[in-house]
């Protein structure tokens, strides 16, 4: 393994390189933050002047920020601590949840939603807490299917605790303790309405601001901010000790507690602070929609979220929002109107001339998850570190990171430069140098790091 | 107690199918180290398949749907069904996971929810929405009565009983006994070296995927038969229960995932008994997270070192 690194022959990186792209950046980032405060005014002209063009409605850039939300939450999980969780809608169920209980007449309470988000917030990060104090030894695979299990439990205890009764048995007397049939969560009929957010400034909107999606606008301006400064909370942790903590555990969690890292806290702080996003992103869903209904927060929510991650590029906070807008734009917006002008019909037309009942009540939309299921899979194989990658990420999943640590240069420039010719890990395959590029050795949780 | 031992009798035979296809999650997990997501849904296309050989059989040839000789035609076609899942599931490895095996960890458990949620489509495709009534070839006469007249079990459960336990039977002897089972356990110890030893690695891990598609075709044949129902989301719904029987069988034994199952369905049975239907997946799951935490060697833990 000694040669198994060639020093490249031009090593010396461009110092202005560096600054130009920080100005790129920020012109690019400018332009974008305008573009999303615009939009929503000029979404209507724009549909009216190019119908033809499936442009996305302001509800639709209301669930997208959602989702970036959500994303970010779960890129601290997965993307900075490695950790793959498949539950991730319970939080979102649980924020949304405290919030209905809180704000809507079902109880009878109604708390401001500005003080609302804040309890919703701390309710999901304290049941991360819960279930990752207990969980976070497993290795892996196996928390994925722990969390997986709660996600269903939660929502199964909201859906179920909508009509409860529960009595002492028979030879112990048959007293009632809890209803009959009491009413705690509102089961399949959900919670509605809930209290949306107001802000008590008249104006041409009335005599206040309403933030519900009778008022998408308003509501796409509320939630953009949340986002904002959930992506600027994201970026201090990255850049913090604690998020230089979690990537060391990603990495080797052996080495990363030896180093004096203490692992557990660490991670049970990634799963509480990904989980209290979630929790932050569920109160504004249950106000925005002013109602929530159980069935909603099923497993497909956590397994869209891990989706935008995989697409965007794990641990990349730029590519996890990209990523989120990009989806569920698809999702809500692209296939629906494909399916309306292009694929429907036709479809349709084929089942009733074949007399498929299932071919003749084709709707794309149904078949969403058809495309995420292959996007994930092509994503695993061909681009494992996603369309947008931290520079960082890109490098290691190529195999580069070392040759990239020994000569300061990125892995991009070195591929560019096409002067590594062979990376050998220890456990690494040895590189055909005619074929394909080596597989990525294990970087996230090898073998040896479980319990 | 007639009703204790009525709930008993469906939770055994509920946990045989469980086992089924548990040892589906067992064998691959014991081989590749890998939760393959798409296994229960490769089960689903099973009960899918069976669907379809039904309608065929009623529909196509024309033997009237409760007639014995629709059973023995439907049971004719388990081996045919069993070599569809079989390839499935093959296939799948094939495509999704052999490119990632050197890859992180998470990378094929990603690439098979992938998988799983295209298999799940292509059920959607195929059997549409909704739940909907499978051809009634499985007789429901019941056979068997207690002292005070009530049924106790049927001729349906004993056709469940007659297809999954020799099967079960089957797989035991194959693994212990020939030289391919012999393969997969030294492949599951150490792949590398039974590599060195001149064991085909790829084909043993091809035909550990073979095995458990066939197993879970089979669980599909006798699921749509025995439910009467066919339903796209049968993947996720039985799919969790599987996984938890496996993992409480201790995840990689062949006997443990048999006994898991049997223990699943029995907790599943009681619970729709006693305490209510919409609360079993939640005893289930909460058991699986338990199991997990506290014994995540599984219930029959034998020192497994490395493997939880």
């Amino acid at each position: 393994m000694t040669e198994a690194v060639r020093a490249p022959r031009r090593s010396i990186p461009n110092p202005l390189a560096g600054m130009e792209e920080r100005r790129r950046q920020t012109v690019i980032l400018a332009v974008i933050v305008v573009l999303a405060l615009v939009y929503p005014l000029i979404y209507r002209p724009l549909s009216n002047a190019i119908p033809a063009l499936p442009w996305p409605g302001t509800a639709v850039l209301v669930v997208c920020a959602t989702f970036a939300i959500l994303a970010l939450g779960l890129n601290i999980v997965m993307g900075f601590a490695g950790l793959l969780d498949l539950g991730y809608v319970a939080f979102y169920a649980i924020g949304a949840y405290t919030t209905a209980f809180l704000a809507s007449s079902h109880f009878g309470i109604h708390i401001s939603w500005w003080i609302v988000l804040w309890i919703a917030v701390a309710a999901a990060a304290i049941f991360g807490v819960m279930l990752g104090a207990p969980t976070l030894k497993l290795r892996g695979d196996y928390l994925a299917i722990v969390t997986l299990g709660f996600g269903e439990i939660v929502r199964l205890v909201f859906r179920n605790l909508g009509d409860i009764t529960i009595a002492l048995p028979a030879f112990l007397g048959g007293a009632v303790i809890l209803g009959p049939n009491a009413n705690l969560t509102g089961g399949n009929v959900g919670i509605n309405p809930i209290d949306p957010p107001i802000i008590p400034i008249p104006g041409p909107w009335g005599a206040s601001i309403v933030f519900s999606n009778q008022n998408v606008i308003a509501s796409w301006y509320l939630v953009l901010a949340l986002l904002a400064i959930t992506f600027f909370i994201c970026r201090r942790l990255r850049d913090s000790k604690l998020g230089r903590a979690w990537m060391a555990i990603r990495e080797d969690e052996t080495a990363a507690a030896a180093m004096g890292i203490n692992t557990v806290t660490t991670k049970l702080l990634a799963f509480s602070l990904g989980a209290s996003f979630s929790g932050f992103a569920g109160a504004f869903t249950g106000a925005y929609n002013t109602a929530i209904f159980a069935e909603t927060f099923s497993y497909n929510v956590s397994i869209l979220v891990v989706i935008i991650i995989i697409l965007g590029g794990i641990g990349s906070l730029r590519g996890v929002v990209i990523g989120a807008f990009a989806l569920l734009y698809v999702d809500r917006a692209l296939l629906p109107w494909l399916g309306d002008n292009i694929v429907n019909d036709p479809m349709h037309n084929l089942g009733v001339a074949t007399g498929q009942q299932i071919l003749a009540d084709f709707k794309l939309t149904t078949y969403n998850y058809l495309l995420f299921g292959i996007v994930l899979v092509i994503m695993m194989i061909r681009r494992p570190e996603g369309l947008f990658p931290d520079a960082g990420a890109k490098a290691e999943m190529h195999g580069v990171g070392i040759a990239a640590e020994v000569t300061g240069a990125t892995g991009d420039e070195l591929t560019a430069l096409g002067e590594i010719e062979e990376v050998s890990l220890d456990d690494a395959p040895i590189a055909d140098t005619n074929g394909p590029p080596p597989e990525p050795p294990s970087t996230t949780t090898g073998p040896e790091a479980g319990t | 107690m007639e009703e204790l031992v009525k709930a008993l009798t469906i939770g055994v035979t509920n946990g045989l199918i469980i086992a089924l296809i548990a040892i589906g999650y067992t064998l691959v997990y014991g081989i590749l180290e890998l939760i393959n997501f798409a296994h229960a849904d490769v089960f689903m296309l099973g009960t899918a398949f069976t669907y379809f050989a039904t309608e065929l059989i009623v529909h196509g040839i024309g033997i009237p749907a409760s007639s014995t000789l629709a059973l023995v035609v439907t049971l004719l076609a388990l081996p045919i069904i069993m070599l569809m899942t079989a390839t499935i599931n093959a296939s799948i490895e094939r495509l999704a996971y052999r490119p990632l095996r050197n890859a992180p960890r998470l990378a094929p458990l990603i690439s098979a929810i992938g998988m799983s949620f295209v298999l799940q489509n292509i059920g959607l495709l195929l059997l549409g929405p909704s739940q909907k009534a499978v051809e009634p070839v499985l007789p429901r006469t019941d056979l068997v009565f207690f002292p005070s007249g009530a049924a106790w079990f049927g001729v349906d459960e004993m056709i469940v009983v007659g297809v999954t336990v020799p099967l079960l039977l089957a797989l035991r002897w194959f693994v212990a006994s020939t030289r391919q089972g012999k393969a997969m356990r030294a492949t599951a110890q150490d792949r590398e070296a039974s590599g060195l030893m001149g064991i085909d690695v790829n084909r043993t891990i091809s035909l550990t995927f073979l095995i458990a598609g066939g197993l879970a075709g089979a669980a599909g044949l006798v699921v749509a038969l025995y439910y009467g129902q066919k339903f796209f989301q049968y993947g996720l719904q039985f799919g969790l229960l599987s996984f938890t029987a496996a993992v409480m069988g201790g995840i990689g034994n062949l006997t443990g995932a048999t006994l898991g199952g049997l223990f699943v369905g029995i907790v599943a049975a009681m619970s729709d008994r006693f305490i209510e239907a919409k609360w079993t997946s939640v005893i289930v799951f909460s058991l699986l997270i338990l199991v997990l935490i506290f014994r995540p060697t599984g219930l029959l833990a034998e020192q497994q070192s490395e493997r939880a």
